[in-house]
């Protein structure tokens, strides 16, 4: 869990500096993703226990939004006086970019197939 | 006895203790009501949490500010978090080398798609600019997006809240959009809900199927970074 950990936020550490060194708008943890990524493959695979602390890290990971989601409380008022606009654009165009990104994709792939869960 | 817990409150208002602690028993208590439902999408974990723990700060009269200095820990996690994407991704590296060119255009229209129509929407029903500029980045993954808001004249602040209720509509509707669209292929759908919905969508995804879960990882990864690039471009252009 702690080798595991370490390798996590090692490879943050490593985005972070790079993100801002290079003054990329790529935030740290996704170049740090990216980093990681390459080391897999270059090494074949994540060990044993990566592969354990990402998994349980990743079941959960709807926890590490509700401190941010909280904030809501800051912006009550802007979203009492704006909640009609806000809650139509967030419906509207969420739904938008589910059906054009899934549109857009099936049309690239007719005739592939795969079977599994679908969420 | 009265003085005796008006001590008590005033040691745990002041620690982190406690908002670390009410972080964590209220989102027990959603996941718990979620998995009592048979993982409902529409009893989504976060929106639940945030409503009790709105409720309960409010009732108290205890601040976000707060609050927020023993929820900061839980918060710290979603860097680790992002970065153990990688181990997913490599895993289903060979189905996603395999559909490149899909991948590539489902990114670039979906991206557009979450940005313009957001702005368009939200003008159609007169929300005022730096409302629609913070609507603007509101399905890309909350650090690019409160970047992204920063950057083009939004509230960086309201821009995070409005990404997270981006991503509980998301994983709230998605399996709905999909199913009345009679598409099958989780690695389509769980990619869709990546760039709509980010990292609550590709949690939601990572409970169903672990396929879905690393193309809506990929996506979220992949949307943030192109609309850190384009929006900019492309705002500069319209407005």
């Amino acid at each position: 869990m702690i080798g595991a950990l370490t390798q996590l936020l090692v490879f943050q550490l490593l985005g972070e500096v790079v993100a801002r060194w290079l003054a990329l708008p790529v935030p740290g943890p996704v170049l740090g993703m990216l980093f990681l990524f390459v080391a897999l493959v270059l090494r074949s695979g994540p060990d044993h226990e990566l592969q354990t602390a990402s998994r349980n890290l990743l079941q959960h990971l709807s926890l590490l939004f509700v401190p941010a989601g909280t904030g809501i409380m800051i912006h009550l008022h802007r979203v009492a006086d704006e909640w009609l606009p806000l809650l139509l654009s967030l419906l509207i165009s969420t739904v938008a970019t589910l059906v054009v990104t899934a549109l857009v994709m099936k049309l690239c792939m007719r005739g592939r197939t795969a079977q599994g869960d679908a969420p | 006895m009265t003085p005796q817990i008006n001590e008590i409150w005033v040691y745990l208002s002041a620690s982190p203790l406690l908002g670390l602690t009410i972080t964590l028993l209220a989102y027990q208590g959603a996941f718990w009501l979620y998995r009592r439902s048979g993982t409902n999408p529409l009893v989504n974990p976060v929106l639940i949490a945030v409503t009790v723990l709105v409720l309960l700060l409010t009732l108290t009269a205890t601040s976000y500010e707060t609050y927020f200095a023993g929820a900061q820990f839980v918060h710290f996690l979603l860097g680790p978090a992002t970065v153990a994407l990688a181990v997913p991704l490599y895993t289903q590296f060979r189905r996603v080398r395999a559909m490149m060119l899909p991948v590539l255009a489902g990114l670039v229209a979906g991206s557009l798609t979450a940005a313009l129509s957001a702005i368009a929407v939200a003008r159609l029903f007169g929300a005022s600019l730096p409302t629609q500029l913070s609507l603007a980045p509101k399905s890309v993954t909350t650090p690019i997006a409160m970047g992204i808001a920063e950057r083009i004249g939004g509230i960086p602040s309201l821009t995070a809240v409005l990404v997270i209720i981006t991503g509980i509509i998301g994983a709230g509707g998605a399996r709905y959009v999909f199913d009345a669209m009679k598409l099958r292929d989780p690695a389509i759908r769980g990619f869709a809900i990546g760039v709509a919905s980010h990292g609550i969508g590709t949690a939601r995804a990572f409970q169903v199927s672990e396929q879905a879960g690393a193309f809506a990882a990929l996506a979220m990864g992949l949307n943030g970074a192109l609309t850190a690039l384009l929006l900019p471009l492309v705002l500069g252009w319209l407005l």
